[in-house]
């Protein structure tokens, strides 16, 4: 292969990839929140709080579009780490939970801390592409393609009849001509 | 031969397949010198276009020597060396016959598809989905050129490929957009997209005589290219789009705008570039119309939008109240290459440009299938790719 530019490679980082995973975990996630609340609050031994499920769905949903959206997705990755310690804290203090619901409980709250594990170091990656981009960028300073510098070509082309169907009628030409 | 074949969404490979043949009497058969991969191959690429099946060869920008020709072609002979453009032309309809060469009546063999899809029928497409007629494309050793006495345009000894190839689409696709602006010695004509076609267009709107053109990006390396062919650049992830053409307009806007970008619009910052992108993703939206928002917002009233970037099916949330009340005029299309051939071809043998500028990356056939993901992910300073068969 031949490069008529000599730059160093710009591989797209693991950031994004982890950004798009973790998109679309949390939009299935935030769906599911959205739309069987009383299962999950079941699951996650919380009967009674489909509205703070619902909630934390919503929440979900809007880290989702964020990630897979945003050019830079690390404030999102951040916001599902916080969303983490959020549901965290909200599972150890149990509202309304019954005590025999506690081993449920135990492994929501197990579930909770490995994705915000995840949801961390994610958080934490390099953005590779990013870096290597602002260090290496290229300049094609000399690529003109023109004989004289720009300024000396302005209107070279001037002997150009534009077509009469691309531009406007006669009737609609503004009064005044530059 | 060796072609470069579609089969699947991110999946372009480098096939064996069968040789062409001349199949109607005006046809001809160009063996390939060089070939080129445009942006739009990219949608092809993402998946975005609908109408492509597994195996179509692909590629819509080629050159070549004339191999072989039909009985009724009195145009070619063996020896031709041509470049051909991206559209294919009967040269007879009405519409060809006015000029309006990319929108054929004849030529696209898929007529009733694109008819459903488009209301009308456009012309035939190399290597560009079913909708405009399946014809096999130019990424390849050899190509089947119907109606070869029409649309080929034939390079005189002097230049090299390297000069004439984007004779076939961007140089005319770029040169195009700047002409339907009607640009006056005053305008400032701002250009979203500083891939090959925008870099096309910048330097035909400072040919045409445009006081000042600016270039919107947020690729380095374009930018600079773009300042190199005389734009003022605005990187939209450092700056206002809004607040930096106020500043160089005077607070009035660009009188005219080129949207060199298409349907793949960049997620930005913006609300409505997320929007766009999270709908894309599950399938509510199809093209992501970000630039065709900010240019409608931007530009001055009784200004110009001339839209060369390619668009395939379905937009939201296009502010039409400020399009209509602003009096814009919008212009738009695939290119009729023809019309512009001749008088490229002349300017690039007068020296006034060399359209060679743009090529960042030369490779063999193939390596054609890896340089898709290097060109669309802009890795390693690519801009323009060219491949030798």
């Amino acid at each position: 292969m031949t490069r008529t530019a000599s730059p160093a490679s710009c591989p797209a980082g693991a950031l994004r990839s982890a950004a798009q995973g973790l998109g679309i975990f949390s939009l299935a996630l935030g769906v599911a929140e959205l739309l069987a609340p009383r299962a999950l609050a079941r699951m996650t031994g919380m009967p009674g709080r489909e509205t703070l499920i619902r909630a934390c769905g919503l929440r979900e949903i809007v880290n989702g579009i964020g990630l897979l959206a945003s050019v830079d997705p690390r404030p999102w990755l951040w916001s599902r780490v916080a969303g983490d310690a959020l549901d965290l804290s909200t599972l150890a203090l149990r509202p309304g939970a019954r005590p025999a619901a506690a081993p449920i409980r135990n492994a929501a709250m197990w579930m909770t801390t490995a994705v915000g594990v995840v949801d961390m170091a994610c958080a934490l990656l390099p953005d590779r592409a990013r870096n290597d981009a602002a260090g290496a960028a290229i300049n094609y300073r000399d690529r003109s393609g023109m004989p004289r510098p720009p300024d000396q070509m302005r209107g070279a082309a001037s002997d150009f009849e534009v077509p009469r169907d691309m531009r406007p009628p006669e009737a609609l030409r503004a009064y005044t001509t530059p | 031969m060796k072609a470069l074949c579609w089969h699947g969404k991110k999946d372009i490979r480098c096939d064996t397949v069968p040789d062409p043949k001349i199949e109607e009497p005006r046809d001809a058969i160009i063996r390939m010198t060089s070939c080129a991969i445009c942006g739009s191959d990219l949608h092809l690429f993402g998946g975005f276009m609908p109408g492509m099946e597994s195996g179509d060869i692909i590629g819509h920008e080629f050159m070549g020597e004339v191999v072989e020709v039909g009985r009724d072609n009195k145009k070619l002979k063996v020896g031709d060396r041509v470049v051909v453009p991206f559209t294919i032309c009967c040269g007879e309809c009405e519409q060809c016959r006015r000029g309006n060469w990319s929108v054929c009546e004849r030529s696209n063999r898929n007529k009733d598809l694109a008819d459903k899809m488009f209301g009308h029928s456009t012309a035939g497409m190399y290597g560009y989905t079913h909708l405009t007629g399946g014809y096999p494309g130019g990424q390849a050793e050899y190509v089947r050129v119907p109606f070869a006495d029409v649309t080929p345009v034939k390079i005189p000894d002097g230049l090299t490929d390297e000069q004439v190839l984007f004779l076939g689409d961007i140089f005319p696709t770029g040169w195009q957009a700047a002409v339907q602006c009607d640009i006056q010695p005053d305008d400032t004509v701002a250009v979203w997209g500083a891939g090959p076609v925008g870099q096309f267009a910048m330097r035909s709107a400072l040919l045409l005589g445009a006081r000042q053109v600016v270039a919107i990006d947020n690729v380095r390396e374009r930018l600079s290219m773009a300042k190199a062919g005389g734009a003022i650049p605005i990187n939209f992830d450092d700056e206002s789009v809004l607040d930096r053409l106020k500043e160089l307009t005077g607070g009035k806007g660009p009188e005219k705008c080129i949207d060199a970008v298409g349907m793949e619009a960049h997620t930005t910052r913006s609300l409505d570039s997320m929007v766009d992108r999270a709908k894309q993703t599950v399938m509510l939206e199809t093209d992501r119309p970000h630039v065709l928002r900010e240019m409608i917002y931007v530009c001055r009233p009784a200004g110009t939008l001339s839209i060369p970037g390619v668009y395939g099916g379905l937009i939201d949330k296009v502010p039409f109240g400020a399009l209509m009340n602003k009096g814009l005029t919008v212009r738009t299309g695939q290119t009729h290459v023809n019309r512009w051939t001749d008088d490229l071809l002349r300017r690039i043998q007068d020296g006034q440009i060399d359209p060679s500028f743009v090529i960042t990356h030369t490779v063999g056939l193939e390596d054609g299938p890896g340089m898709y993901e290097t060109f669309r992910d802009k890795k390693d300073g690519c801009i323009k790719v060219v491949l030798k068969p």
